[in-house]
């Protein structure tokens, strides 16, 4: 096995150096399994043997002599495990039992950190999937250390590409944490993009359904937005999520803002401002009894993200917390100033107001989405010029739209006109614009196609929400408080609930 | 807004004398005293002259006082500040104040209701003689207590109206207007009439021009004769607010029932010649004689001390009427004879028709090239299709996050303080 081979071969090539006779390695080759320790121990033997013919000093022979009785102890202990985890992997309960083994080995882990690379070729990454969590997160440690790390993160590859999503399941906390320390150790070196197909693939492989949130969702946001690769996350984005299941993914609240939050710079890194807004709703809107730090960042994107696809700020929707209420348009006052100066209309004001508060939105990192408020703004009166007006020349345009001269109007128009913000033609003879109906008139087969699929769309979702109904009225806890409600309130609830209007 | 005084106004033409005939009282002093701080001389003096004149008649020494003070000897000697007089009228007024009060006392402890209120009436109508408008209001609500006839109840309302409408405290006014009309057998047309001008004024202050006009309007001609409302309004003026709040308010319809169909106000028209001309004017497309005629009354509107504040609003309003309703039967228009009927510019017409589309009051589009109105008719079956799809896209929206909310509820998924 590869394992096997790559220590013979370090120790083949310590040992031609120093010219052992061949005969010496024949029975590393031949050696099984358990004996590769010993076969280890054998070539640190000759390793030692080679310093002492050498002449080696004779406190490095004792430091090696002592390191050496250290790896074997930590050997010997490494061996106890592995035999552990061959023996409880075979069926569903022994694995539950190998888990609380490993929680309780934990420490023994930690003092054996030199000896886990060993542990790990040991154990097949695809059967043995809760072992490798644990040795892997034992060795991300704390802080893993620079040279270890290139190794920790291969590791990382191989078991999320090889792993069992069940045995994934059994302890997914320590799946994230470990995804979170690869993650970490591959923005650390500045090479974010690493990380981002093993995430993918172990976004799919916790999930149970495309529609469970995963830990992971949020990481691997994080570093596609770092890596700016747009597209790879959108992928993952367009999969609606509808489950936050702690159990199954080892999810905490702090990974659901995240993704929305995370989610939502990919979209307006995309330029899909509606479904950013929808983002930054989501984590505004999430239930919390205290305030997120995640949640007053997702809101000030969220006004930006509204005054630029909206035209107006988007306000906070009555089923947000109270907490979330009471509190977050405090923290963002600057950006409460910015909607005003928007409303206004008015590019003077609006330009005055950011600069005002650049500072506050630079710390934020939210200057470049501001900037965009502001042609934002150019399109939007242009916009509310079509539907006064029928032919409007440039340079009124570039007059009532407060822009310097025709030539930006006409710049800005011809760019509306290409994304499809307004319908109009321009004539440069007369330097006139003519703004057109909208051609669409809704009587194709495309449109009622669409609609239809719309309408399914929605069939589906209505019949969702019924089963998420049935089961709530199902679980115990609601059948409970409700008889509760009855015994407390007899007389008049029942002619609330059945009284005909 | 004109709000300030200003010199330059038509001041020979507006005719002071002729203005104040048909106010007495405490109405004509305050007046007076509005028109004397608005205009500048010679008007001025003329005013005040008259508002000391008035207020000699009188035993309100207080304002006797300031307006001596604001003539500032400029009227000769005649207009010092008489200073036996207002010793004399001080000292006859305490000596009433103590004799009404004993009287007032007596009735008291005899109980008899009917004394009782006559005597806090006496005591209202000393305080407002007095000028202490205060005192005045509360004697008269008083009187409330011990009012037993509907004719008792309807002249302490009427009374506590007068002092209100100089207190400036039209929230009163309403009110006891509102419980004056409820009186059972209150059917005296001038009584009646005399609280619809009641409402109307007070409907006018709080901007409610519809509700004014319409008080206005109902006023009956009962007014002009002889028991007149001249403490607080004259006909003329019932007649012009009511025109111009009809005007700024009315839609076409309305106009023509309430206003010139209605025989009773055409007699107060009758009285404001200019007004009614400019009614069947503006009824008539006429746009050009009806905003002339604005134009001309604006200067001496300016002075009336109800109207001013809203001179400017309510020309807007007309304005802008006119402008909605010269567009409607058309399909297209052109600007050049609009702006000739309306007598501005194009360029004026265009930015004024581009204010009223953006508001939403026109229905067109304009084609600056060839300066061109063109109406436009929503198109209903594109709009419906367009809320539909919206529609459906808010409500996948919506029930998404809902039931990821429901999801996270489920699992008690909350950021929780720390411990």
């Amino acid at each position: 096995r590869s394992s096997d081979l790559l220590l013979v071969r370090t120790s083949f090539i310590s040992v031609t150096e120093g010219g052992v006779p061949l005969k010496r390695i024949q029975p590393v080759v031949c050696s099984r399994v358990t004996s590769n320790l010993a076969g280890l121990k054998r070539a640190l033997g000759s390793l030692t043997a080679l310093h002492e013919s050498e002449g080696a000093q004779p406190h490095v022979k004792d430091c090696e002599v002592r390191s050496q009785l250290r790896v074997r102890s930590q050997m010997e202990q490494a061996e106890t495990l592995a035999t552990t985890v061959w023996s409880l992997s075979d069926t569903p309960e022994k694995l539950a039992q190998l888990n609380t083994h490993l929680k309780g080995s934990d420490d023994m882990l930690k003092r054996s950190i030199p000896v886990l690379n060993d542990l790990l070729a040991m154990l097949d990454p695809s059967k043995y999937t809760l072992a490798w969590l644990y040795i892997l997160d034992t060795m991300g440690g704390e802080s893993p250390p620079p040279q270890g790390a290139e190794g920790f993160c291969v590791h990382a590859n191989t078991l999320i590409t090889a792993s069992d999503p069940d045995q994934l399941r059994i302890a997914p906390e320590k799946f994230s944490s470990v995804c979170r320390k690869f993650k970490e150790i591959c923005i650390a070196a500045g090479h974010p993009a690493r990380a981002a197909m093993p995430l993918k693939t172990a976004i799919r492989k916790v999930q149970p359904d495309t529609q469970y949130l995963s830990p992971q969702h949020g990481d691997f946001l994080q570093v596609c937005l770092l890596a700016k690769m747009y597209n790879a996350a959108v992928d993952i984005l367009k999969d609606d999520v509808y489950e936050a299941n702690p159990t199954l993914t080892g999810l905490v609240p702090r990974d659901f803002l995240l993704y929305c939050y995370y989610g939502g710079m990919i979209y307006c890194g995309k330029k899909r401002w509606s479904k950013a807004l929808d983002m930054f709703q989501h984590a505004i809107t999430a239930p919390a009894m205290a305030l997120n730090a995640i949640t007053v960042a997702s809101y000030k994107k969220h006004l930006v993200v509204s005054l630029i696809c909206r035209g107006e700020p988007a306000g906070l929707p009555k089923y947000t917390s109270a907490v979330v209420h009471r509190h977050v348009k405090a923290c963002a006052s600057e950006y409460g100033e910015l909607a005003a100066a928007y409303a206004t209309r008015n590019q003077q004001d609006l330009r005055a107001c950011i600069a005002k508060h650049e500072e506050k939105f630079k710390e934020d990192k939210n200057l470049g989405l501001v900037k965009q408020c502001v042609d934002s703004l150019y399109m939007r009166n242009i916009q509310r010029l079509t539907q006064t007006y029928l032919t409007l020349s440039l340079g009124d345009i570039a007059r009532l739209v407060e822009l310097p001269g025709a030539a930006e109007a006409e710049a800005h128009v011809l760019r509306m006109i290409e994304t499809d913000g307004i319908h109009a033609s321009i004539n440069q003879k007369d330097g006139m614009v003519s703004f057109l109906e909208e051609p669409e008139q809704y009587n194709s087969v495309s449109i009622m196609e669409r609609l239809d699929a719309e309408v399914q769309n929605m069939v589906l979702l209505a019949k969702k929400v019924a089963m998420v109904d049935e089961q709530v009225s199902m679980n115990s806890a609601y059948i409970g408080k409700m008889m509760l409600k009855e015994r407390h309130g007899r007389g008049f609830t029942d002619h609330d609930d059945f009284e005909v209007a | 807004m004109a709000t300030s005084a200003t010199p330059s106004m038509n001041n020979t033409s507006f005719d002071l004398e002729g203005y104040i005939g048909n106010y007495t009282g405490h109405a004509r002093i305050q007046r007076m005293r509005f028109i004397a701080e608005r205009v500048g001389a010679p008007l001025e003096l003329e005013a005040l002259r008259m508002a000391a004149d008035e207020l000699k008649k009188g035993e309100n020494t207080v304002v006797y006082t300031e307006v001596i003070e604001q003539i500032g000897g400029r009227l000769g000697d005649a207009y010092q500040l008489d200073k036996d007089w207002i010793v004399k009228v001080e000292r006859e007024s305490a000596k009433r104040l103590e004799k009404l009060e004993l009287e007032l006392n007596q009735y008291k402890a005899n109980l008899i209701k009917e004394s009782i209120r006559m005597g806090h009436n006496d005591l209202g109508d000393f305080y407002y003689e007095q000028g202490d408008l205060q005192s005045a209001f509360k004697s008269y609500v008083r009187t409330r207590d011990y009012c037993t006839t509907s004719k008792h109840v309807i002249t302490m309302c009427l009374n506590v109206i007068g002092v209100s409408f100089e207190l400036g405290n039209y929230v009163h006014v309403t009110n006891y207007v509102q419980k004056a009309e409820q009186t059972p057998d209150v059917s005296d047309p001038v009584v009646l009439a005399k609280l619809r001008c009641a409402a109307g004024l007070a409907a006018l202050e709080n901007k409610k021009y519809k509700l004014a006009a319409r008080k206005f309007v109902e006023v009956h001609t009962e007014l002009l004769g002889k028991s007149n409302y001249s403490e607080v309004i004259s006909p003329q003026d019932v007649a012009v607010y009511g025109a111009l709040c009809a005007l700024a308010s009315f839609d076409r319809s309305e106009l023509k029932t309430k206003v010139i169909d209605n025989n009773m106000f055409r007699n107060f028209l009758e009285l404001v010649p200019e007004v009614r001309e400019l009614i069947h004017d503006f009824y008539a497309s006429r746009y050009a004689s009806c905003l002339s005629y604005l134009d001309n009354l604006r200067t001496s509107l300016a002075l009336d001390i109800h109207l001013h504040d809203h001179v400017e609003r309510l020309y807007e309003q007309i304005r802008h009427k006119a402008l909605i309703q010269y567009t409607t039967p058309f399909i297209s228009v052109n600007l050049s004879t609009m702006a000739q009927a309306f007598n501005t510019t194009v360029l004026g017409i265009e930015k004024e028709l581009a204010a009223l589309i953006m508001d939403n009051q026109i229905q067109a589009r304009i084609d600056s090239h060839n300066k061109i109105l063109y109406a436009r008719h929503a198109d209903q079956r594109n709009a419906t299709f367009q809320k539909t799809l919206a529609t459906g896209e808010a409500y996948v929206r919506e029930t998404h996050a809902m039931l990821l909310r429901a999801s996270l509820l489920q699992h008690d998924f909350m950021s929780k303080p720390p411990k």
